[in-house]
């Protein structure tokens, strides 16, 4: 479903280029959850940018869903985001001054879509933050935040959930509830998750972990531990 | 997204920061009341002198002497001498058929006092016919009739405002004032106009015309039979251009006139349509300066505007994160900006017609009264006016915000 091909992405500072992706191939495929592990500076933040459509690649090739992304207009790039994939950040990224509701509901609003409000009341239910819909980011603790930003990421139905350290921010407590949600996206709704970490518990906790060095892919292998679910190529 | 959700949000994100959203639409709000106010007082104005020279009379047409040229020098209109009273006495002798009545004046400024209280003010010197062409309405006493004019009598009929002033409003009639020294029974009152401003016809004294002559002219003047300026009824709504036509036949052949006429002849309609052009060219005048400050209002909405965009930097790479496209984030911004210049036109609507209504009850006792008319149609022009300039002014800092790559937004700090 994810198709990386001899990627680069290259940023001129000065007189110096910086290769954030050198040449990097990867293909997932649907239903894995992979980790992305490597030293900050590696490039995993700028993979995941490229995988979820928010940077183009200087060069090479990505197909999602086998379709080019780089002929995607702005238009087109903004329903990709909106429908197939849900980003989690390290720091929730909520609107500060809207309700969890309207927060959750954002994704339904650009996309059109109807029974907004019942819908983003049941993904807040469903991430178990039902009596507090409508109390703001601020209101809630890092752990509530983070199940907003979830439940926000979940309500278009996306078949890819980007994580970027979705446990870089919280106590342990709230970290084990947070990738407990994670693993219920990928054994019940078999999601598709990419999750950049830091941490070598949570990457012992997905299927597949690849590990990333100055934009080239260091090594990439099964976790023997994984739930590891068969792949469709 | 639908338009009413797109308002809602931008309510939402106005109402966060209340003060600056007021003080934002503070400029539009000054510059709309501004427009609406000085608008209406410039119409109040123009149906204000409308009406005082309706008051004149009706079929009127007014006779006065042209410019003159003098060593190339033109001088003012109306400062030739070349209208006699033999020429009104001419005027409505000769059995002209589109004329009616004809009522000659001469003007002069005087002092008139009585007891302890004086005025300045106008001393016209009238005939009889006066009263029925000017359209005047005796309170009490009489009129001048045409045995005053021939005894030149020192008899006087006063406005109004001189029965306020000069006699304390009390009945003047019999009582005797002195106008440059010279005493003058006051034989009668007229009835108020209710006129304006400069040339009140209440602020008048009204004197046999041969007085004048006899009596307050000095220097060169005294004993001339120069008159200012002939008043003269048409026969009918149809009759005014041949009532112009042969007045000029007449007034050509007494002044052996060969090619530039050394009189103006104007009529009631011309004096409307002069008035009408300066108070339109006056009200314009002051909408343009209203205009200007609503200008500088919609500034401040660009201005804040680009302020608002770089802070909600992050909340527009979030939204980009989660699907908006350019189109959604250009809209947002420019309905807030549309939103916050509208509310601003309202306001200032509402606050432009109090500031008109409050300006006509202050003028309401004093002598000039004015009453300002707002009309719907300056309304609608500052509305959609003040619509546009937050459209207008709201592009490029929309168009910046639409423009953000949404890594960079989100990487804002």
């Amino acid at each position: 479903m994810i198709e990386i091909d001899k990627v680069y992405k290259i940023y001129s500072m000065g007189d110096s280029e910086v290769h954030a992706l050198d040449g990097l191939s990867l293909t997932i495929n649907e239903g894995e959850w992979v980790a992305i592990v490597g030293p900050s500076g590696s490039g995993k933040s700028t993979l995941m940018n490229v995988i979820g459509c928010l940077d183009q690649p200087t060069s090479g090739s990505y197909k999602l869903d086998g379709i080019e992304v780089a002929q995607m207009n702005d238009k087109a790039l903004a329903g990709v985001r909106n429908r197939k994939i849900g980003f989690i950040f390290q720091t929730f990224n909520l609107l500060s001054r809207t309700s969890a509701l309207a927060n959750v509901e954002l994704p339904l609003v650009y996309a059109g879509a109807p029974d907004r409000r019942k819908r983003a009341v049941a993904a807040l239910e469903r991430v178990g933050l039902g009596e507090r819909i409508y109390h703001r980011p601020n209101e809630l603790s890092g752990g509530q935040q983070q199940r907003v930003a979830i439940a926000r990421a979940l309500i278009t139905d996306p078949a890819i959930i980007l994580a970027d350290e979705p446990t870089g921010n919280l106590d342990s407590k709230s970290g084990a509830e947070i990738m407990e949600l994670f693993h219920q996206m990928h054994k019940v709704q078999g999601l598709t998750i990419v999750m950049v970490t830091h941490d070598p518990d949570i990457a012992a906790q997905c299927e597949r972990v690849i590990h990333i060095r100055d934009g080239k892919i260091l090594s990439d292998e099964c976790n023997g531990e994984g739930r590891h679910v068969s792949t469709i190529a | 997204m639908t338009i009413i959700e797109s308002i809602r949000i931008a309510l939402r994100s106005l109402s966060a920061n209340k003060l600056r959203a007021a003080l934002t639409m503070l400029g539009i709000i000054i510059g709309v009341a501004a427009v609406i106010a000085l608008m209406g007082i410039g119409r109040g104005a123009q149906q204000a002198i409308n009406s005082q020279i309706n008051s004149m009379g009706t079929n009127l047409i007014f006779v006065s002497p042209g410019s003159t040229n003098q060593g190339g020098v033109r001088t003012n209109q109306g400062s030739a001498q070349t209208l006699t009273y033999d020429d009104a006495v001419a005027l409505s002798t000769q059995g002209l058929s589109a004329v009616a009545a004809v009522a000659p004046e001469v003007r002069n400024f005087g002092q008139a006092v009585y007891q302890g209280n004086n005025v300045n003010t106008q001393i016209v010197g009238v005939t009889p016919e006066y009263e029925t062409v000017r359209n005047f309405k005796v309170q009490s006493g009489e009129f001048i009739n045409a045995a005053n004019v021939t005894a030149r009598s020192t008899v006087a009929v006063i406005g109004a405002n001189i029965m306020n002033n000069l006699f304390n409003g009390e009945d003047p009639v019999g009582e005797t004032l002195r106008i440059n020294n010279v005493g003058f029974k006051v034989i009668g009152v007229l009835e108020s106009k209710g006129g304006s401003g400069f040339g009140n016809q209440d602020d008048q004294i009204l004197v046999p015309l041969t007085t004048v002559a006899a009596r307050l002219q000095r220097g060169n003047f005294r004993g001339s039979n120069l008159v200012n300026q002939i008043s003269v009824q048409a026969a009918g709504d149809n009759q005014m251009s041949a009532a112009i036509q042969q007045i000029s036949e007449v007034l050509r052949e007494r002044h052996k006139i060969r090619f530039e006429d050394d009189f103006t002849v104007r009529s009631q309609e011309d004096l409307l349509a002069t008035a009408n052009q300066i108070t339109g060219v006056f009200t314009l005048f002051l909408g343009g300066v209203a205009g200007i400050s609503l200008l500088v209002g919609g500034i401040g909405i660009m201005n804040i505007m680009l302020v608002s965009v770089t802070e909600r930097t992050r909340e527009i790479g979030i939204r980009k994160a989660i699907g908006a496209t350019r189109g959604n984030i250009l809209a947002q911004f420019l309905t807030e900006a549309t939103v916050l210049s509208v509310m601003g036109g309202l306001i200032g609507v509402l606050l432009g017609m109090g500031i008109a209504r409050a300006i006509s009850t202050l003028s309401a006792g004093s002598t000039f009264q004015l009453n300002s008319v707002v009309s719907l149609d300056s309304v609608l022009l500052a509305t959609l006016f003040a619509m546009a300039i937050g459209l207008f002014f709201g592009i490029y800092p929309a168009y910046r915000a639409a423009s953000l790559h949404p890594i960079d937004a989100l990487r804002y700090e």
